[in-house]
């Protein structure tokens, strides 16, 4: 009934709309494109319109400053990306800036007026060259230094000694086994899933004994994953039940956890968690956000870096989180050895 | 061709109707309804992102159990935001728009009497018309509409254990869209052939209007790439009912191991975005030809560099149907493929920027007539140069790892193709009305509806950007279990208010829409000046467009305020349809 209220409301409000028009239009002669007093009211609106948009701008960048993701990326690869995503912004917003500037004054500048011939300007080949040439070489930079930054992030070829840990998701939860002292995975696959194998870890495979599982004595799970600062961590990532994405944007770090196969992803973790606790922009976010918690009566937080699922998977989708901890190695190190092994679980 | 002798019933007349006047008409006003759905499922769940715990009736008027207590469940979020993607993507954008004006423009503008088929379009039409009503249907199952997204990846949309809505929803959506694309075959089968063989004499393939070279590139690029959704379609209908594994593999969920094996739902992905990406282009390239149309009429100038337009409409294309993997460069696949697919997506950033430079300078000097449909096509410019820009950012492997999935692809997508190519409707309903109906649209109304439409665009989706870059992802239900994102809330309430003043301003569209149908003033044969064809043809529609002959063609569409040697106008006035021969001492452009 309430549907078939508020249906009612909408088509009454066109109604009016329609006789109100109607009044306004008693008085007037139609004309059938723009008469000469509608080509200056919305001439001079469009260079309103460009205002607008460039307030939009400029408020938006400037409100959302302290709301960005710290400036400063907590890992070696996300370094590259950021200096690639600055050029290609600055690029992005000084053409935004001229060409919004040429439309709206354009048609600010022509709006019709009676009598006034129009340019007959058909074609000219210099310019059109012009307009080719240009993007193609700054596109052609972009492309390459994009093509060797991603190179760069992708490739884990090289490292030495690095970390391998496992990201295990399903729905709405993650789970993490750390390789051990061989530093190599178990084998796992879904129909191991029993008891407390919630991961399905083979334990016929040599390679699982050692393999320290996030997850610790009678289902009671560590929400935190440790990693260690400055050495190369290798993340394999599995399903268990539909596409998750594990996304942690302070790493600028993605990668789509798929069943069925192992996805792989790699970064170096470069500032500690305690150490992006200081950063200027973090406190910054971190002071308005315990405003606004303090507002609403919540209790204040803390800064932490964070796993979240990027691919819709389902109701909880919303909440399928993980809190990372960036440790100095030597603390790493010691936590991981207090952590049990799935030989000594 | 069917002949003008016999008798037409109100059934042949308005409902299995042939004419394709007829069919465009049915194909707007059925993306109108669908747009409207469309639009307010937005509105719905942007009040969900605006004030999550907050209760609202008008939510649980119409989403019933879903929203009870006036706060909307998390499943019916998802099954909000998928099939508001579905229907503004396929049934309004691209049915809609492509079917409004393919079907209207090419038979006027090539100067033919109908389509090469009349009866295939008119199969064309009512399986899109079944489409939706399955569409609409699915919207009222128990267990709710599908709700994978728009985008369906398996296995969450192949199993009902997954979410509620990959039960019968789902199917139904399934179904809905193996019609939905014969029906997009057949229209752009039909489109391809009339226009290649139709054409009125002296219509050459360069004499032919933006309009119809844009529709005609966005037909060929829709048979290359919808039949290969239908086999993705069909293979996920296969697992889900007949227990195959083309995409599913090693699953385990709600306590049991399921039988798939072998399966990968990456190669879901593939066939999904071999089509989900040229659709952009289906959704895009129409657009662009009603605007460079409409901009180079009420410019009163030629549209600038013809040649270069259609080289850039055809290069798009091409380059469309290789670029789908940057929708992919996070799922797993081969880094080395990534760098192929950033190499191609930048490449279409040149024919884009062509065309936008060559929008801008048909401005220049011109004798600027700034109508509603002039008003909105300016604004399609203007948004897609700002949608397109950031897809530098998305279109890069490297860029695109950290903001896939964010709002600041959400922003992104919604400006470039979702905003410019409804502005480009509208543009399009606006200047052809008088084609429609026969009479005019009130232009007061198009002018309100023309600054609260685009003010609330940009209000909508420029500040969405950020929050995309402050790391929220899409889709979400609310953000409040994230205390990382508490300080985008108030960004969230601004958009809120700029959609749903957006979304109510089109209800001074609809008023303007249909009550001119009826009661608009009677349109003149000509209304704007324009050159094309389709103007020639008389007010009130007939059989065959034309009484007597087809006018034939001598020259390109696009002579506005042509001077000779004095540099005085052709016979005074500022435009030359294509009917009027080439005069003494004239040369042809």
């Amino acid at each position: 009934m309430k549907a078939l209220f508020f249906t009612i409301i909408f088509v009454a409000l066109a109604i009016a709309c329609w006789q109100f028009v109607k009044l306004l239009g008693l008085t007037k002669v139609e004309n059938q494109t723009a008469t000469e007093r509608e080509n200056n009211i919305n001439g001079w609106l469009m260079l309103g319109l460009m205002g607008f948009i460039y307030g939009l701008m400029i408020y938006s960048m400037y409100g959302a400053k302290d709301m960005l993701l710290p400036q400063l990326s907590a890992s070696a690869e996300g370094k590259h990306i950021d200096i690639l995503f600055k050029i290609s912004m600055t690029l992005i917003l000084i053409v935004q800036f001229c060409l919004q500037f040429l439309i709206y004054y354009f048609t600010f500048k022509y709006r019709g007026i009676k009598g006034r011939k129009a340019y007959f300007f058909a074609d000219s080949h210099k310019l059109e060259i012009i307009w080719t040439v240009i993007p193609t070489i700054v596109l052609a930079g972009l492309i390459i230094y994009g093509l060797w930054t991603w190179n760069e992030v992708m490739d884990s070829s090289d490292a030495e000694n690095p970390l391998i840990v496992e990201l295990y998701a399903k729905q709405f939860q993650w789970e993490a086994r750390y390789a051990g002292a061989d530093n190599e995975l178990g084998d796992a696959n879904v129909r191991m899933i029993e008891g407390t194998n919630t991961m399905g870890v083979d334990f016929t495979d040599k390679n699982a004994a050692d393999d320290v599982p996030l997850m610790v004595g009678e289902g009671k799970f560590v929400k935190e994953l440790h990693l260690p600062k400055g050495r190369k961590v290798i993340f394999k990532m599995r399903s268990q039940d539909v596409i998750h994405s594990a996304y942690m944007p302070h790493f600028r770090a993605q990668m789509n956890c798929v069943p069925g196969m192992v996805t792989e992803m790699a970064f170096t973790p470069t500032v500690t968690t305690a150490e992006m606790r200081l950063n200027d922009d973090t406190i910054d976010k971190f002071e308005a956000i315990n405003k606004l918690r303090e507002k609403k009566g919540e209790e204040p937080v803390e800064f932490d870096y964070l796993l979240l699922c990027n691919k819709i998977c389902g109701s909880s989708h919303y909440n399928m989180q993980l809190k990372i901890v960036v440790d100095e190695e030597a603390d790493f190190n010691k936590w991981l050895a207090s952590q049990k092994t799935f030989a000594q679980n | 061709m069917s002949d003008h002798h016999h008798k037409e019933t109100f059934v042949t007349k308005y409902v299995f109707s042939q004419d394709h006047k007829m069919i465009a008409k049915q194909y707007l006003i059925t993306g109108i309804v669908m747009g409207v759905i469309g639009v307010f499922m937005s509105m719905l769940f942007r009040l969900q992102l605006a004030y999550p715990e907050q209760s609202f009736s008008i939510i649980e008027a119409f989403l019933g159990r879903a929203g009870e207590g006036g706060v909307m469940t998390p499943d019916m979020y998802l099954s909000l935001v998928t099939i508001h993607g579905t229907i503004m993507v396929f049934f309004v954008l691209t049915a809609g728009l492509s079917g409004t004006f393919s079907n209207l423009l090419i038979p006027l503008q090539i100067g033919a009497r109908d389509m090469a088929s009349g009866f295939l379009n008119m199969i064309s039409y009512w399986l899109f018309f079944l489409s939706s009503v399955v569409m609409v249907i699915s919207l009222f199952v128990e267990t709710g509409p599908a709700s994978g997204g728009w985008t369906i990846y398996p296995p969450l949309s192949a199993l009902p254990q997954a979410i509620s809505g990959s039960g019968l929803g789902m199917t139904l959506w399934l179904v809905s869209m193996a019609i939905f694309i014969a029906s997009s075959l057949m229209g752009a089968l039909n489109y391809i052939v009339t226009v290649l063989n139709l054409r009125t004499l002296g219509m050459k393939m360069t004499r032919l209007p933006l309009t119809i070279w844009a529709f005609f590139v966005t037909a060929i690029i829709g048979v290359v790439s919808f039949p290969v959704l239908l086999s993705a379609a069909l293979l996920l209908i296969f697992d889900r009912s007949f227990g195959t594994s083309f995409y599913l593999s090693d699953i385990f969920i709600s306590g049991e191991v399921l039988h798939y094996k072998g399966g990968s739902p990456v190669l879901f992905e593939h066939l999904f975005w071999f089509l989900g990406h040229p659709e952009v282009y289906i959704v895009l390239l129409p657009a662009l030809g009603i605007t460079s149309e409409i901009i180079a009429t009420n410019s009163r100038k030629p549209i600038f560099g013809y040649r270069a337009m259609v080289m850039s409409i055809i290069a798009i294309a091409f380059l469309s149907t290789i670029v789908w993997g940057h929708h992919m460069f996070v799922t797993g696949m081969n880094p080395f493929l990534g760098s192929v697919f950033t190499f191609t997506t930048l490449l279409i950033a040149i024919p884009s920027a062509v065309k936008g430079f060559n929008y801008i300078t048909t401005l220049w000097k011109g004798n600027l007539q700034l109508n509603p449909a002039m008003l909105f096509s300016i604004g399609l410019v203007s948004t897609f140069i700002t949608g397109g820009l950031t897809g530098l950012i998305l279109g890069d492997s490297a860029l695109d790892i950290n903001v896939h999935d964010t709002y600041f692809v959400v922003a992104h997508f919604h400006l470039v193709m979702g905003i410019s190519a409804i502005f480009g409707m509208f543009a399009g309903v606006y200047h052809w009305f008088p084609k429609l109906y026969g009479r005019m649209m009130n232009k007061d109304l198009g002018y309100l509806h023309f600054w609260i439409t685009a003010i609330s665009a940009y209000g909508v989706f420029f500040p969405m950007h950020f929050i995309g870059l402050a790391g929220l992802p899409r889709r979400y239900y609310n953000n409040t279990a994230f205390p990382i994102f508490d300080d985008l809330l108030h960004i969230n309430k601004v958009m809120t208010v700029f959609a749903i003043i957006g979304g109510l301003a089109q209800i001074i569209f609809l008023a303007n829409f249909f009550f001119s149908i009826s009661k608009g003033k009677k349109a003149p044969k000509n209304p704007w000046n324009a050159n094309t064809l389709e103007w020639t043809a008389p007010v009130e529609h007939m059989h065959g467009n034309w009484p007597g002959e087809i006018p034939a063609v001598h020259r390109w569409a696009y002579d506005y305020s042509k001077v000779d040697e004095n540099g005085e106008l052709w016979d005074g006035q500022d435009f030359t349809p294509q009917t009027v021969p080439i005069r003494d001492g004239e040369e042809e452009f």
